[in-house]
């Protein structure tokens, strides 16, 4: 048990996917701008994350390893993305349409988020059995959106600072992140994957 | 190898037929029910746009886009059953328009009845079935196409009005909005001015059409018309092929609102890219109310006219004054620099109609 909390504390803070690898970049930069539509984003991305990763690892396990064929990994890897983004969407509109409106354009978005797969190939490199592989997908995806809340609330105070106009807005967001990154350096003496 | 191939087949195959699976399944939204202005009724598929939906069963929204949801025509009034807007209407609708329930037809799925409202001159709309009559190239890349109109053969409509052309490709049916250039007292035929676009699905058709070709149509769309109750002067402003409904706004001033002062200004890149300069310099000779200012952006040798572009050439010649109206048609860029000057001069905003492509 304790190995499983070990894992999602970890992924989420000391090896967070955005700030120590820097996946996921694009959305990100361009999303942070509304603490709102950052969270939504987020939810977004953990949803989708704990899903493909969990199906992934399963067709891994199951079918691509017994018949040798771990080189397809990248290929399926992006099909499962794909596919589950679109079933998620299709089921979500015809019982859940409030929430369907909620993630708006969000979810389309999701399948070209590189963080997705970056995580699906991880647990991969990494051996996680299931349930690590559960608890890892579930806290990258919650540590993803800790950093894009946080990187939103930072934005909003930038309006009352004025940093170097060729900076521009996704400049000094890059910049940001490199700050953010270093503050989360800090935590790596807690725990490590 | 084998191995890979066959699995990578099977799994796209499963992917596919799951996905199959689950819009045929989930996305079967059953038969809804369709209320327009609370006394016509109809039954559709549920699971496709209500823009579709309304088109399949004749009754004509405008949609000069169609179905990207990024023009706003086909905006309805959506009394009950349709939920909140989508990301993608909030973008289009304004703020009042979204709590009083519009709607963008095209984006928004058809999952239950719902009651809707329609303006009553939508009702009016009606589909027609025309033929070729002519087809002549007038620059390098607009062409004069007039259609005969075979069934209904009278198309009543207002000077600046536009049909819409229905275009079947690919299994697909897609329609493309296009101004009538043409006198409207001749009910009977129209003409289209179209511009070729590369790989552009509508001038595409429409370029490759010869004359004695069948074609649909359906029209009068739009609410820029020229407004005849008023004895004001008239401002006309085209750019490039928006001179289209334009002319037709001139040819129903010459025979009815001759006691108007109308000007044309009309904005082209080069002398080859003007196309009826005659006809406009011969009516601005022959009527001392009719004044035509063309203006050529990239001019050639030897051009004696205004150069600049359009709202460069009004500041100087028009005349300020708060009593006139205005009719613009061409590029966003084009109708947001002349209704700044057109504003500057004392035109009131609520007087300037245009008509963007």
């Amino acid at each position: 048990m304790q190995q499983y909390f070990l894992i999602l504390f970890a992924s989420i803070l000391t090896s967070n996917i955005a700030l120590t690898y820097f996946l996921g970049m694009c959305p990100f930069i361009t999303i942070s701008r509304n603490i709102g539509v950052a969270a939504g984003m987020g939810i977004a991305v953990t949803c989708v994350m704990t899903l493909t990763a969990t199906a992934n690892w399963l067709i891994n396990e199951y079918l691509l390893i017994p018949m040798g064929l771990h080189f397809l990994q990248f290929l399926v890897f992006i099909v499962m993305i794909a596919t589950i983004v679109q079933v998620l969407e299709l089921v979500m509109d015809r019982y859940t349409p409030g929430l369907h409106h909620a993630f708006g354009i969000f979810l389309p978005l999701i399948t070209v988020n590189c963080a997705i797969l970056g995580v699906s190939l991880l647990m991969v490199l990494r051996s996680f059995s299931f349930g690590q592989t559960v608890a890892y997908s579930f806290g990258s995806g919650m540590g993803w959106m800790l950093a894009i809340i946080t990187m939103g609330a930072l934005r909003k105070r930038l309006i009352f600072a004025q940093p170097l106009r060729n900076f521009g807005a996704a400049g000094i967001t890059a910049i940001l992140a490199g700050l953010m990154a270093l503050a989360f350096i800090g935590f790596s003496g807690m725990a490590s994957l | 190898m084998l191995n890979a191939l066959l699995f990578m087949n099977g799994f796209a195959l499963a992917i596919g037929l799951l996905i199959i699976f689950m819009d045929r399944v989930i996305s079967n939204y059953g038969v809804c029910r369709i209320t327009i202005n609370g006394d016509k009724e109809f039954e559709t598929k549920g699971g496709q746009s209500l823009l579709r939906s309304l088109l399949e069963n004749k009754y004509f929204i405008p949609s000069a886009c169609g179905g990207k949801g990024t023009c706003g025509y086909c905006k309805v009034k959506v009394l009950d059953g349709g939920g909140p807007p989508l990301a993608t209407e909030a973008l289009i609708l304004t703020g009042p328009e979204q709590t009083q329930g519009f709607r963008l037809s095209c984006q928004l799925k058809v999952k239950n009845d719902l009651h809707i409202e329609i303006p009553p001159e939508y009702l009016e709309i009606q589909e027609y079935r025309g033929e070729i009559s002519m087809s002549e190239l007038m620059t390098s890349d607009i062409r004069r196409i007039r259609i005969k109109l075979v069934e209904p053969n009278e198309l009543p409509y207002k000077p600046g009005q536009y049909v819409q052309i229905r275009i079947d490709h690919d299994g697909e049916t897609d329609f493309r909005a296009y101004s009538m250039a043409s006198h409207p007292d001749d009910q009977s035929e129209i003409e289209l001015n179209v511009k070729k676009i590369p790989d552009g699905l509508g001038s595409g058709f429409l370029h490759s059409l010869a004359v004695g070709d069948p074609l649909d149509l359906s029209g009068p769309y739009g609410d820029f018309y020229l407004h005849t109750d008023s004895n004001d002067r008239i401002i006309c402003v085209a750019g490039g092929v928006g001179l289209a409904p334009l002319k037709s706004i001139v040819m129903y001033w010459q025979d009815h609102q001759t006691h108007r002062h109308i000007e044309l200004y009309y904005g082209a890149r080069s002398v080859e890219d003007l196309y009826d300069h005659d006809i406009f310099t011969a009516l601005a000779a022959e009527h001392e109310n009719f004044h035509y200012y063309p203006a050529l952006s990239d001019p050639n040798d030897g051009w004696t006219g205004d150069t600049g572009f359009i709202h460069t050439v009004m500041e100087t010649h028009l005349e300020p004054g708060e009593a006139g109206e205005a009719y613009l048609c061409g590029p966003p860029i084009m109708i947001e620099s002349v209704t700044e000057v057109l504003q500057s001069k004392g035109i009131a905003s609520e007087r300037i109609w245009y008509d963007k492509f």
